[in-house]
């Protein structure tokens, strides 16, 4: 190619360019605005879908009425039935979940953070971390069948669920604490020592008070993520059908958690609604959908309230 | 308060501040050190499962035979049935997650005001946090519907549903991970590609995506290692038939799907169905660890480092 070839059809070509290009440019911008809402509109249409199967069949009988194998009952002249025992044994599960969480999850983060060595251990404990939060869900539900069923023989029991599930959770709410931890500024905690504190007073008196919104956004949204979940208590052999809710009677009166007993979670009795095979279960799975997705937005709506409401604090 | 005594008292500290806080220490590391415990339990129970099974079911026969019938009278252990239902689920899922995930991911990071961003973002986050279980009711009450409408040959388990929905499942993912790098390319190379002439378009395509093309496809890599360990979902839409079928619309059964199918059963411990758990168990944890070890290498291995 010559020079002068180029200069001559070059600038023809580059006026030609620029207009397609401004014109794939704007089909470009198109084509992915197209791809960002697919994902929207994806949402809208589950959603949609849920509340148009549920429509009808959630009431408050729904809430408070164990479930029951015939479709008639769930009508609203039935007898009742509904999702009480598996909503309670979800509540009691996620609490449980949540202390054992709590407790390993800052512990943890604590020392990554404010303790760690630069060393091998403490960079394997970490790149451990990150493999943790990628390993599928049902092998969790593998290692607690093993672990806590079997060899620690608590059976299918509400306490074999919760250690599972904080198994699967703790790596994401290790890295959310661990990020808290982080944002807290070194100078409050050179101010500390420089008072005389000791290192587990300031842990305990300046970095775990600022650190603890972000650590409680981590822990709620993981929780969220962990009410959902059905395979790992699927293969622990958490019930599918329950008739009462995991209470036994304690002294004094009170009822309390029966830890050790079998439970059923709003999962696991949704999927067994899914899979029956009679016409109008799939409106009372819907209607137990409804509830989960309803139990599950409002923690992230609590999550999200801490993160902003503590924020624009400091 | 702050004199020089005082912080020289404190340093010393007392003998009981002393053991509190190493006890404290200690407290914390075994915290941190049950992460690496939980690994080791994971590979013991699934190895440890995988040799009780491998003991009466030849490895051979698993890892060869294309005949996956665990409940049969005359059982047979052929893993790749199960391998691929869990493939077809996983290419037709990044096959919708990868395009659509990634132009969410460059219209967010390049061309989104603000505004649209705060409410894109959150709802995507939403879409993430769907539980799998309602995924598979969404597949079965309004996915193989639409699909029957256009094949009415359709049955209510198929493969193609099952593809579609963990498809919706990780666009999440792969759009967030990859903005997130696209987000790290610094705006000097984007302000550079302007002062030479080039269109939004041109910065979008040839500046960014490559610059941030390793954070991008370890995004993809993790999205995939997702749905191959995508359970309900695909246990829901796809249905519990091992089978290599280059069909679609038939129905499939994934290793997790299988995993599922003999969850709920009732199997006694210690009979060949219970061991084959930890067998298919150690198949699918080897997969997704490699996958994973393969995303972390890529976004060490390429990361360009810019300052």
């Amino acid at each position: 190619m010559s020079q002068r070839y180029i200069d001559e059809e070059g600038f023809a070509i580059e006026g030609d360019n620029l207009d397609r290009k401004r014109f794939y440019g704007k089909i470009f911008v198109g084509v992915c605005f197209v791809s960002a809402i697919i994902g929207v509109i994806a949402l809208g249409l589950l959603i949609a879908d849920v509340i148009n199967e549920a429509w009808g069949w959630l009431d408050w009988t729904f809430l408070t009425y164990p479930p029951s194998q015939l479709i008639e009952n769930y009508l609203p002249d039935g007898r009742g039935a509904g999702i009480f025992p598996a909503l309670i044994g979800s509540i009691i599960l996620i609490a449980l979940t949540a202390i054992f969480t709590i407790l390993l999850g800052v512990g943890a983060a604590i020392y990554l953070e404010e303790y760690a060595p630069q060393s091998r251990l403490t960079s394997l404990i970490e790149a451990n971390i990150a493999n943790l939060a990628g390993v599928p869900s049902i092998v969790y539900g593998l290692l607690g069948l093993a672990l806590f069923v079997r060899a620690f023989q608590m059976g299918s029991s509400l306490i074999a669920g919760a250690l599972t599930l904080t198994l699967l959770i703790l790596p994401i709410v290790i890295v959310a604490s661990q990020e808290a931890i982080r944002a807290v500024p070194d100078s409050r905690r050179q101010a500390a020592f420089g008072v005389g504190a000791t290192k587990w007073e300031v842990i305990r008196d300046v970095v775990l008070p600022s650190a603890l919104p972000g650590i409680m956004t981590g822990t709620i949204l993981s929780l969220s993520r962990a009410i959902g979940e059905t395979a790992p208590i699927l293969m622990i052999g958490a019930a599918t059908t329950m008739f009462a809710p995991p209470i036994r009677d304690g002294p004094y009166g009170t009822q309390l958690p029966d830890l050790f007993g079998p439970f059923s979670a709003m999962p696991m009795q949704i999927f067994d609604w899914a899979t029956l095979p009679q016409e109008g279960f799939q409106h009372v799975a819907a209607a137990g959908i409804v509830v989960l997705l309803t139990v599950l937005l409002s923690m992230n709506a609590l999550a999200i309230y801490i993160r902003y409401r503590y924020e624009t604090k400091t | 308060m702050s004199t020089a005594d005082e912080v020289d008292l404190s340093h010393g500290g007392s003998r009981r501040e002393h053991r509190v806080d190493s006890l404290v220490r200690w407290v914390f590391f075994i915290c941190a050190l049950l992460t690496i415990l939980t690994t080791v339990g994971i590979i013991l129970v699934l190895v440890q499962g995988a040799v009780t099974f491998f003991l009466d079911v030849s490895i051979i026969e698993y890892f060869t035979s294309i005949d996956w019938a665990p409940l049969d009278a005359d059982p047979s252990f052929g893993i790749w049935p199960l391998i691929w239902g869990t493939l077809v689920i996983t290419v037709g899922s990044a096959l919708i997650a990868v395009p659509i995930g990634t132009l969410t991911a460059i219209y967010l990071s390049e061309y989104a005001s603000d505004q649209t961003r705060s409410v894109l973002k959150p709802l995507l986050e939403i879409l993430a946090g769907i539980p799998t279980i309602v995924y598979g009711f969404f597949a079965l009450s309004f996915i193989t519907p639409q699909i029957q409408r256009v094949f009415p040959d359709t049955g209510t388990f198929n493969a193609l549903a099952g593809a579609i929905v963990v498809g919706i499942m990780i666009i999440p993912m792969v759009s967030s991970l990859s903005e997130d790098a696209m987000h790290a390319v610094p705006d000097d190379l984007r302000q550079a590609a302007y002062g030479l002439g080039a269109t939004r378009f041109d910065v979008s395509t040839n500046v960014v995506v490559p610059a941030a093309l390793s954070g991008i496809v370890a995004a993809y890599i993790l999205a995939i290692s997702r749905a191959i360990g995508e359970t309900m979902a695909v246990t829901l839409a796809a249905g519990m038939r091992p089978q290599i079928t280059t069909n679609p619309l038939e129905p499939i059964q994934t290793m997790t799907a299988y995993m599922v199918q003999v969850g709920t059963g009732d199997l006694s411990v210690g009979s060949i169905g219970y061991q084959s758990l930890f067998a298919v168990g150690l198949t699918l944890f080897a997969m997704t660890l490699a996958m994973n070890l393969v995303s972390l290498w890529i976004k060490g291995r390429y990361r360009e480092v810019y300052r």
